[in-house]
């Protein structure tokens, strides 16, 4: 460490023997220090994150009212059971269209604010975040107003060009369209910012070298844009694939499940059956489901965001 | 290109630079014909909320003409609410719950990162890549079996469950981001105030929380939103309304059976949507910054 040897070099030639002594403790200190200062750090991580996790996959494996060990019991029965199926078919039909809908709509954005001059991006940009900074519980209250049944804007709004009335949460299909707009809606101005930012660092020579070999507006977002933006399309496709995924408030607030449990996503279902029906062992097996998904999401993440360090370095 | 295809192009050139410019208003059009579109979706929902928050209750249900306008609006909504000691509750419940966890939050991570981004040791790598791992482990996974750590701590329907908990939601990210700062920081900083002999807490508060600010302000402003926002957790371990944050009560206490009264809820809802919309009014460079940050620093 250029700091330990400097610190070395202005002590004095006669007493380098101390000093080494000094400089040997100095590093030991050091390193003590730092593993104080992380300790609390240290705590959350395993004392919060991964000892609930082990905790959880503990907890899956026991009876009913928690006495005995049960083995995989619990995931057995979910497996026999249709709608447990049923809610890893929504999770990922969920996840998978709102995460492309998601994706597109944040590209289509971003490239539309990149056209515009750069002195008025900042109140598009501005405005344009506003549903990602509202509290998602408190944006899908509002949604949820806006489908009810009896009277629902958006229905007023389609009457007038003469759309018969959706019956949004109260059909399972509309239910779950009406799930993914909501989650679209507030997730789309996150994917903006990002490939916002991810398109203002593209250089400018790139363009204007394509442009000199007669490059097309599609080839230029082709060759020279999607290569340049790849990385960081794969890790936000991904980190949202793990957050949809896991979605929990907009499930809770909009249908709380229903009509007939066909809206449940894994955390809902979880939640229905480990908190509000006391079944905490079966609970944690339905959310342990999320496990394997997140798994391979986390893993492609970090190997995108270590690549995408190295590049920068 | 080959002079020959060149060669061919040559008239075409001239059509090309003529349309250009044409290409260009015609691709600023499209720009903000977009905008626009989005940004009318993009606010119909807090509008249609703020709409409803000032209508008397006869004007909702009286279902007459154009639900998105109102006709004598009335703030009557926003007093009843702010005179409803539930919702003060509510409010007080989130405060205490996000300062303290945001406090928390910053101590911790700043602490954390500044040794994993200065001082080398032992399984600090490791440690780094932890961190980041376990950003990405969602709530949802968690709460069951937290619900029964929680509860055997004796601390359900308690908001200091919740102050426990949610640093699992806002450490991670905030150490994480911290770590990219504080790297970013020329060692020769360091190195100087080591020559001059300052201590490691003097230097992470002489140098480094300083010179990082802009980062600290964007973790906070993070751990701000995302306490604020919370809504798995209290919904796991709070059930009586009298502990309850802002999104949990106001989602499920004001929203009763029979009797709904929409303004009323659509004023708390707005009101409690507030403060994190203030400071990303506010501050919104250092909001997104903390937002790209996690995906472009580190």
């Amino acid at each position: 460490m250029a700091a330990d040897g400097s610190l070395a070099m202005s002590g004095t030639a006669g007493v380098s023997a101390g000093r080494a002594n000094s400089l040997q403790r100095f590093a030991r200190r050091r390193s003590t220090i730092a593993f104080v200062m992380t300790l609390p750090l240290l705590v959350v991580i395993v004392g919060l994150v991964a000892y609930p996790a082990a905790f959880g996959i503990y907890l899956s494996m026991l009876n009913r009212r928690m006495t005995a060990f049960a083995g995989t019991l619990n995931f057995e029965l979910l497996f026999e059971s249709e709608t447990f199926w049923m809610v890893a078919f929504q999770s990922c039909f969920f996840a998978i269209t709102a995460v492309l809908l998601k994706a597109s709509i944040g590209f289509w954005l971003a490239h539309m604010l990149h056209h515009i001059p750069n002195n008025r991006q900042r109140k598009w940009r501005g405005m344009l975040l506003v549903p990602w900074v509202i509290p998602p519980a408190l944006s899908t209250l509002g949604w949820w107003w806006m489908f009810d049944p009896s009277y629902s804007s958006i229905n007023w709004l389609l009457s007038i060009i003469s759309v018969p009335e959706v019956p949004w949460l109260g059909h399972h299909w509309w239910a779950r369209i009406a799930i993914i707009m909501v989650n679209v809606w507030i997730g789309a101005p996150f994917f903006m910012i990002m490939y916002l930012a991810a398109l203002k660092s593209v250089p400018e020579q790139l363009y204007e070298a394509a442009a000199i070999d007669g490059a097309t507006s599609w080839q230029r977002l082709r060759y020279v844009t999607l290569p340049m933006m790849a990385n960081i399309i794969s890790i936000t496709v991904l980190f949202s694939l793990i957050v949809t995924f896991a979605n929990y408030d907009i499930v809770r607030v909009l249908t709380n499940g229903g009509p007939r449990d066909l809206t449940h996503v894994f955390a809902s279902y979880a939640f229905q059956v480990g908190i509000l029906s006391g079944n905490i062992p079966r609970g944690a097996a339905v959310s342990l489901f999320m496990f394997p998904i997140l798994a391979i999401c986390a893993f492609f993440v970090l190997r995108s965001v270590t690549r995408r360090n190295k590049e920068q370095m | 290109m080959s002079a020959t295809t060149a060669g061919r192009d040559t008239p075409g050139i001239y059509h090309k630079a003529g349309s250009l410019r044409a290409e260009r208003r015609w691709a600023l059009w499209t720009a903000y014909a977009s905008l626009i579109f989005a940004a009318v979706i993009f606010l119909a929902p807090p509008f249609y909320m703020l709409i409803t928050s000032l209508k008397t209750s006869g004007e909702i249900a009286g279902m007459a003409g154009n639900p998105w306008l109102v006709r004598d609006p009335t703030l009557e909504n926003y007093w009843a609410i702010l005179g409803n000691p539930l919702f003060r509750q509510f409010m007080l419940n989130s405060i205490i719950v996000t300062a303290c966890v945001v406090a928390l939050t910053m101590v911790i991570s700043i602490l954390a990162a500044f040794a994993l981004a200065r001082m080398r040791f032992w399984g600090s790598q490791v440690l780094a890549t932890g961190v980041f791992l376990t950003y990405l482990v969602p709530d949802t996974l968690l709460f069951i079996p937290l619900y029964q750590i929680v509860g055997g701590l004796g601390l359900l329907n308690s908001i200091w469950g919740l102050v426990l908990v949610y640093p699992t939601l806002t450490v991670p990210f905030c150490t994480w981001i911290m770590i990219g700062y504080f790297a970013s920081i020329p060692k020769e900083l360091d190195e100087a105030a080591l020559i001059d002999g300052a201590s490691w807490p003097q230097m992470l508060l002489k140098i480094f929380i300083p010179v990082a600010l802009p980062g600290i302000i964007a973790a906070t402003i993070f751990a701000f939103t995302v306490s604020w926002a919370a809504f798995v957790y209290p919904t796991a371990f709070v059930t009586t309304p009298d502990n309850m944050p802002l999104t949990i009560g106001v989602v499920s206490q004001l929203v009763r059976a029979d009797t709904f009264a929409w303004g009323q809820i659509m004023a708390g809802a707005l009101m409690a949507a507030l403060p994190p919309v203030v400071i990303y009014a506010f501050l919104m460079d250092y909001y997104i910054a903390g937002l790209t940050a996690g995906a472009t620093k580190g």
